[in-house]
């Protein structure tokens, strides 16, 4: 892996002050985290468009809501656990059904959680959020993309679900990255197999395609930024290419990347797909990269399960059973 | 304000011919679409008309999204036949429309929908979620001076307070004295399944505004000569602090067979219920 980069929540505090002049609509609504998730950093340049509301994410929830049915564009920027799941029904009934410009910083998304255990770990954000109607999700990679998307996301004239991570990630995007809403990105070619990823786990992805190219295995990568609209059309050319889908997600195996992917090459060009995430359990405590790697998250792990299902698949179509 | 396009003029004899008008169209309403909260709609009527007729600035029904007006919330969202009905009567949409309520397409959905239904300040139907929208729009009108410091009226049913996002927007606009915020409480003392009890009785349900932080008081719901200077000077009031209005009112008002009981908190007449029911409301 390169060296680690800048965290996508710096980035993520930095983009909406570089935004503020530009959306004076633009409006911060913090749930007491803001030294977390880094709207701090708003707080400080424009503390008369920063509004704190106390540990009470229900409530920041609708009076965004309410703000947002007023002509503002307010941002909630909150730890991603207990933003989509404290407040779902809020987001659901005030924003989702709504339909009205309210955009949601899920902050902390999956493992990397600063250490917060079963509680903290946001493995369940995703599945919640897709299953919103008219929401957009996006699960940028690296700092660049965070702060693409966080434009993207002032962009577009409904609700937007952006999770950004705590901790340092490499840089896969220059800064003059600009990615294309529900467009998946290829990062590495490939016929052999496809590993198809979100977020901070496509640079992971993209470790593991070099560790299966060294054993002669041809790997493609693609880069899934936005999770909703899904772009089916690009994990079905995947599919119909590699006949072999690996999903990496740092998120449940349910719900998510996985599923989304599933439930598109289901209805157009159904193949083998390997789930690599999360287990249907609440995560632990302990170092973040220990938890990966008890998961199977690692690089090294991907890939040795990237070739195992390949092996496997091969021997199948050899022996023609199903 | 300079301004006060909205506020209808008329006595207080032609207010109560409003209020069994909206009665009548309540029980229309819900007794043709076979379903309905009939009972917390009845409740809500000297309410809605104070409001709708008197007390609401800058409404327009020609021009329902005006950026300046008075906004209201109805909070208890499942009393939609009421709020419905009163749009009618204001003029925001023919009377007809009431025919479809409930129905496949109709924008009159069950629980309120900006998105289908004019005069919508903002969907309801989760209930809890009402007064923090409110706390929102109050914040807009505070930010953007443009907006003509409108007011922002939340409706509240009593049973609804059990829902603890109530008090998570009560502390927030409380702490920061919030201008521009307005609770109304339908103190009907009934809910879904059973009365309310005595912690929701009305002086201690203002008690607890007060502990919040806000102004507040309990007015006599359905008595329109004391409603409506209430509403207008907790309008007022609000100038410089949240202000809470709660109002003591009787579920399925109007109705003798459906006053404070629980079973008509969600359900509508049969024709020989109907029948009877607008024989004692007129209008």
């Amino acid at each position: 892996m390169k060296a680690p980069g800048i965290a996508q929540r710096e980035a993520f505090g930095a983009a909406l002050v570089e935004m503020a002049d530009r959306h004076p609509e633009m409006v911060v609504l913090d749930p007491d985290v803001c030294s977390s998730t880094r709207t701090s950093l708003f707080r400080a340049a424009y503390p008369g468009r920063f509004y704190a509301m106390g540990i009470a994410e229900a409530n920041a929830v609708c009076a965004a809501a309410g703000m947002a049915s007023c002509g503002l564009v307010p941002w909630v920027s909150a730890f991603a656990a207990f933003l989509s799941c404290r407040a779902a029904d809020q987001i659901r009934v005030s924003v989702a059904h709504t339909g009205l410009p309210v955009k949601l910083n899920g902050s902390y998304g999956g493992l990397p959680s600063g250490r917060g255990g079963a509680t903290h770990s946001a493995i369940e954000d995703l599945a919640v959020m897709r299953s919103m109607p008219g929401m957009t999700v996006l699960a940028p990679a690296d700092a660049a993309e965070a702060r693409a998307m966080a434009e993207l996301a002032m962009a577009i004239p409904g609700p937007a679900y952006l999770r950004t991570m705590r901790c340092e990630l490499p840089d896969l995007f220059g800064p003059d990255w600009r990615p294309e809403l529900g467009r998946a990105v290829e990062l590495a070619p490939g016929r052999d197999l496809a590993i198809l990823a979100e977020g901070m786990m496509s640079a992971r992805a993209l470790e593991a395609a070099a560790i299966l190219a060294r054993e002669g295995i041809s790997a493609r990568v693609l880069h899934f930024g936005t999770i909703k609209p899904f772009d089916a059309e690009a994990a079905s050319r995947a599919a119909r290419d590699c006949g072999l889908l690996v999903t990496v997600e740092n998120h449940a195996r349910s719900g998510g990347l996985g599923s989304a992917a599933c439930e598109a090459v289901a209805e157009a060009s159904p193949c083998r797909v390997l789930r690599l995430g999360f287990p249907d359990a609440f995560l632990e405590s302990g170092e973040d990269e220990a938890i990966f790697a008890k998961h199977g998250l690692t690089p090294g792990a991907i890939a040795a399960s990237a070739k195992g299902a390949l092996r496997d698949t091969e021997w199948r179509d050899a022996c023609g059973s199903p | 304000m300079s301004e006060q396009i909205g506020v209808l003029q008329g006595s207080a004899g032609e207010l109560e011919a409003r209020a069994r008008r909206l009665r009548r169209l309540i029980l229309d309403t819900v007794h043709r679409a076979g379903m309905g909260h009939t009972g917390g709609s009845l409740s809500e009527v000297e309410i809605l008309v104070a409001l709708y007729f008197r007390v609401l600035r800058n409404i327009d029904p020609g021009r329902p999204e005006r950026p300046d007006r008075d906004r209201f919330i109805l909070s208890k969202g499942h009393a939609s036949a009421g709020l419905y009905a009163a749009l009618a009567l204001r003029g925001y949409f023919p009377e007809s429309l009431l025919e479809g309520y409930d129905e496949l397409g109709s924008p009159l959905q069950a629980h309120p929908d900006m998105g289908r239904a004019p005069g919508i300040d903002i969907s309801t139907g989760s209930l809890g979620q009402g007064l923090s929208c409110g706390v929102g729009m109050a914040l807009a009108a505070q930010l953007r001076p443009e907006l003509g410091g409108f007011r922002t009226f939340v409706l509240l049913g009593d049973g609804e307070l059990q829902e603890g996002q109530v008090w998570e927007a009560a502390e927030y606009a409380g702490a920061l004295r919030l201008p521009g915020i307005i609770a109304v409480v339908d103190c009907n003392g009934v809910q879904l399944s059973a009365p309310t009890g005595p912690s929701l009785a009305p002086e201690r349900i203002a008690d607890r505004w007060r502990a919040f932080g806000w102004e507040s008081s309990v007015v006599a719901g359905h008595d329109l000569g004391a409603l409506v200077p209430a509403l207008e000077a907790a309008r007022h009031g609000a100038g410089s602090g949240p202000v809470a209005l709660v109002a003591r009112t009787v579920k399925g008002r109007g109705v003798s067979f459906m006053e404070g009981r629980c079973e008509w908190h969600g359900k509508a007449p049969n024709d020989e219920e109907y029948a009877r029911a607008i024989g004692e409301v007129g209008g």
